[in-house]
């Protein structure tokens, strides 16, 4: 990362006639494409950069430089678990034993990949309580919805089919309902309780009301509070005795990692996200994997939610990740990262407001300042942090309350880094009184400032060739 | 091997500032009944040592094979600057561009990429990149089906891949629409049936087709697009985007939405992912588009700028009203196709389908030539054919395998599907061929 913007695109750097590829000589004589009828040919070409391959490699060289990732520096984005991404994960998984697999090889020459999915799918198994794994979804949001698509299909099997709600806490990520929708499923919003748990009476008042009509309650635990959901083995029972399933959402599984299996607390369906609980990488947003584990029994409601074996280079990672903690080591990682967040909470508690005391676990969630006075808001304290170099964390999520800045530090940072971090939390609540204009107007210090988001989308330009008509 | 920093001292010292003793009273809200209380059922922590012979095992059961197999994963050249790059940490450990003023590398890769998906597809508008071909073309229905009035159905090719088929079923029957089949007649879509389901069916949102379709040939889509938009339809195709060098674009033939899978853009095979789909769409269809948006605006110090937008779309806003619940993509190889298309360029992406189809068509010649196999059906095709074969398909790729070639995919028992790219030589095709030739002499 550094702070002068770059700012060219690739387009504004092609002359016509540069070469930055190379390619065999045509040796097979008379075929072209030229044989195949007019009407099936493309009429005007596709306008694409030409670049000689230096200009290439500067090019995205110099973007990444106006990027920054957990390489870089710290990145407390709540709920989104940036750990480390273990180089060695990308070593194995560049292997071209693995990576030069056509997905419709015959079986006897591809047992090693097979090797890897059967693997990871039995320890995905022991780690969450769960009998087996699909392994296809390709990101979080994609195995909620096979999660959801499988809760169905086991309610139409048993000729249940008015169960078409799912029951979501006011405090769940957007996605849960966004997924429930999608799948043909009707969301009912659970309340949350002031010390931001589901209201277990309000919860038990909308079974009730909504017999025989349950799908399923989609949960995550610990919730977006980053607060663990002490009744859930109550929420669960009331929902089975109800006839309908637990989802959990795996976004919030890594502080769960050595201290209770969702299996255990009741749930019945799950996804992971490996790029967040196993440490592979999230690569600008995605590509991640979503993998859904069930209950013995519903295995056999698995859905086609992809072509071929979901991103298998992501299953690698994952492998490698497990294999590298051991047993010994992967217990640690759940209270590392709960530690982790509470040393945080604890240290700046006094300056920013915790709206909900006591123990968290991997996050937690500040209402903003607690001096609100000058009018700095959590949006102004997220980007005056860029300027000293750290990710913002998490903002305006959850919609509980109405300043949001939600902190989580995972295992893999050191007391050094959380101190650095307290300290710059800290200062920056001093010169949101000493010069709130100046908190007010971060960042200053990075290759762009705030940007102009109406302006781009009251009149959206979303491509090259949109500017140049413009 | 592990990667925690905490010494013991630190422990300590952290554990008194959070209020608490031990780790373990950090899960002091944690009922005892559901805590876990014994250690994993997994191997030992590994070295990096171990690892890599760990993995040197499982290699050895993979026989990398001389790939002539196509259906939807092709096996073609990757420049070498491309995974150097894609493996710069700044691109690699970043997550979503929320922060515009500290990720406007990847906000100018996806703008980067937006214009030349936009450009191979010929359509006005392209998102972030979806998760593969089949998922984007079930999306595309469902963003059909809501732009529609009182719609409940899409109609389907029947030489739309069945794998994508597969998926969109799944979507169908969950979303709440169904898939209705167009005939095909010789492997191709059947243009009459199409025009009279479009006029006696009710509430039909898209038409979906794909280019080259699952056999391989390039079918012609004249009229289609009126046809649709006469029955207030949204006409889709699916494309391999690697022929789009050379074939009549989407937007070329009037599509509302062009979807496909980009691996064909130099995406190594990975058994299957990742890849990356693509999603394009006209201008008027721009507010109903799943998934990320990355748009121009400017900065506060009067800058170009990119960031994300028209997220009032999205879950994160929307909830359960959102376009999708699609929220991370496939964003690194959306990356990864982005250099690739600056390195191969205008010219590049020519040249390249030009030797695949050459190589293609040289290939079925040849066998066709040993006697053993015919031409399965009349339409033109690009890289990729079906060849009816008068032995038994799968013992063919068995053998073929054993011997170190991938001769192809399986259609049904006596047809082949069989694709070349640009990366096998005139050599490997012989080579090919004369295996084959020496299978059946020995059988015979």
């Amino acid at each position: 990362m550094n702070n002068r913007l770059y700012g060219n695109l690739i387009f504004e750097l092609s002359r016509p006639g540069r070469r930055g590829y190379s390619l065999p000589a045509n040796s097979f004589g008379k075929y072209s494409t030229a044989d195949l009828p007019e009407t099936l040919r493309r009429k005007e070409e596709a306008e694409l950069p030409e670049c000689d391959e230096l200009t290439v490699v500067r090019h995205y060289t110099n973007l990444s430089h106006n990027n920054f990732g957990v390489n870089d520096g710290f990145y407390p984005l709540g709920s989104c678990t940036m750990k480390y991404n273990p180089i060695i994960n990308e070593e194995i998984a560049a292997r071209p034993e693995f990576t030069a697999i056509h997905p419709l090889q015959p079986d006897f020459t591809c047992e090693g990949s097979v090797a890897v999915i059967s693997e990871l799918r039995k320890m995905l198994s022991e780690l969450t309580g769960l009998y087996d794994f699909t392994l296809n979804p390709m990101a979080g949001a994609h195995g909620e919805l096979t999660g959801l698509m499988i809760i169905r299909a086991y309610h139409e099997s048993r000729g249940d089919d008015a169960r078409t709600k799912v029951l979501i806490p006011d405090s769940a990520h957007g996605t849960n309902p966004a997924s429930a929708a999608v799948c043909g499923l009707e969301v009912v919003e659970v309340k949350s309780l002031t010390d931001g748990t589901v209201d277990v009476e309000d919860l038990r008042r909308l079974v009730a009301e909504n017999q025989g009509t349950i799908a399923a309650m989609m949960m995550t635990n610990p919730n977006t509070l980053g607060l663990f959901e002490r009744s859930i083995p109550e929420i669960a029972e009331l929902i089975h005795a109800e006839g309908g399933l637990m989802y959990y959402d795996g976004a919030n599984l890594n502080p769960m990692l050595g201290a209770c299996r969702p299996g255990d607390m009741g749930f019945d369906v799950m996804h992971i996200n490996l790029h967040k609980t196993f440490s592979t990488p999230h690569g600008g947003g995605g590509p991640g994997s979503g993998p859904v584990g069930v209950r013995k029994g519903l295995e056999q409601f698995f859905p086609t939610v992809g072509a071929f074996n979901g991103n298998f280079g992501v299953y690698i990672k994952a492998l490698v990740y497990i294999l590298t903690l051991g047993r010994e080591n992967i217990s640690m990682v759940g209270p590392l990262a709960t530690l982790n967040a509470n040393y945080i909470k604890e240290r700046l508690k006094d300056v920013y407001e915790l709206p909900i005391e006591g123990l968290c676990k991997h996050e937690f969630v500040f209402n903003g300042l607690k001096d609100k006075s000058t009018g700095v808001t959590t949006m102004d304290v997220a980007k005056r942090l860029l300027d000293y170099g750290y990710h913002a964390p998490t903002i305006y999520f959850p919609l509980l309350f109405h300043e949001s800045l939600m902190i989580e530090p995972t295992e893999n940072e050191s007391k050094e880094t959380i101190d650095g971090f307290i300290s710059v939390m800290r200062r920056i609540a001093e010169e949101a009184l000493s010069d709130p204009e100046m908190v007010k107007s971060a960042p200053h210090t990075t290759p762009i400032g705030r940007v102009d988001d109406v302006l781009a989308a009251k009149h959206p330009v979303v491509t090259y060739r949109q500017i140049l008509s413009e | 091997m592990q990667y925690f920093p905490h010494t013991s001292e630190e422990l300590s010292e952290m554990l008194s500032v959070a209020g608490v003793k031990s780790l373990d009273e950090l899960y002091s809200d944690v009922p005892e009944a559901i805590r876990f209380r014994r250690e994993y059922n997994l191997p030992e922590a590994m070295s990096e040592i171990e690892i890599r012979d760990y993995f040197d095992r499982l290699a050895t059961l993979n026989d990398p094979l001389t790939c002539f197999a196509g259906a939807g994963c092709y096996d073609h050249y990757a420049p070498s600057v491309i995974q150097s790059i894609i493996q710069r940490s700044e691109f690699l450990t970043s997550y979503t561009p929320y922060q515009a003023e500290i990720s406007q590398g990847t906000l100018h890769y996806i703008f980067e990429f937006q214009s030349m998906m936009a450009e191979m597809t010929k359509m006005d508008i392209s998102n972030a990149s979806m998760y593969d071909g089949a998922t984007a073309t079930a999306e595309a229905a469902m963003m059909a089906i809501a732009a529609g009035k009182k719609c409940d159905k899409v109609l389907a090719s029947a030489t739309l891949d069945p794998k994508v088929r597969a998926v969109l079923d799944t979507y169908g029957h969950f979303h709440g629409f169904d898939v209705v089949t167009i005939p095909e007649k010789d492997g191709q879509t059947d243009l009459s049936t199409l025009n009279s389901q479009l006029s006696t069916l009710e509430g039909v949102a898209g038409v979906i087709v794909q280019q080259p379709n699952y056999y391989g040939i390039v079918e012609d889509f004249s009229n289609i697009a009126d046809m649709c938009h006469s029955a207030k339809s949204l006409f889709i195709i699916n494309s391999v985007i690697a022929d789009l060098a050379i074939l009549r674009a989407p937007g070329e033939w009037g599509a509302d939405i062009a979807v496909g899978d980009g691996q064909s853009l130099g995406i190594p095979m990975n058994f299957g992912g990742p890849g990356v789909g693509y999603m394009c769409c006209t201008e008027k269809l721009i507010r109903k588009m799943p998934g990320r948006i990355v748009g121009l605006t400017k900065d506060n110090r009067d800058q170009r700028a990119f960031v994300l937008t028209l997220q009032a779309r999205e879950q994160h806003i929307r909830r359960q009203k959102a376009t999708s619940n699609i929220c991370s993509n496939q964003s690194l190889m959306a990356l990864y196709v982005t250099i690739y298309l600056s390195i191969m360029g205008t010219q590049g992406v020519k040249e390249a389908a030009e030797l695949s189809y050459a190589g293609a068509h040289y290939l079925h010649d040849a066998l066709v030539a040993t006697g053993y196999f015919k031409p399965r059906f009349e339409g033109p095709f690009f890289n990729e054919f079906c060849l009816t074969y008068d032995g038994d398909v799968d013992s063919l790729i068995e053998e073929c395998a054993d011997r170190g070639f991938l001769a192809g995919v399986k259609i049904d028992e006596h047809t082949i599907m069989i694709a070349v790219t640009e990366q096998r030589t005139k050599q490997d095709i012989d080579l090919l061929v004369e295996t084959i030739k020496t299978i059946r002499e020995d059988a015979a």
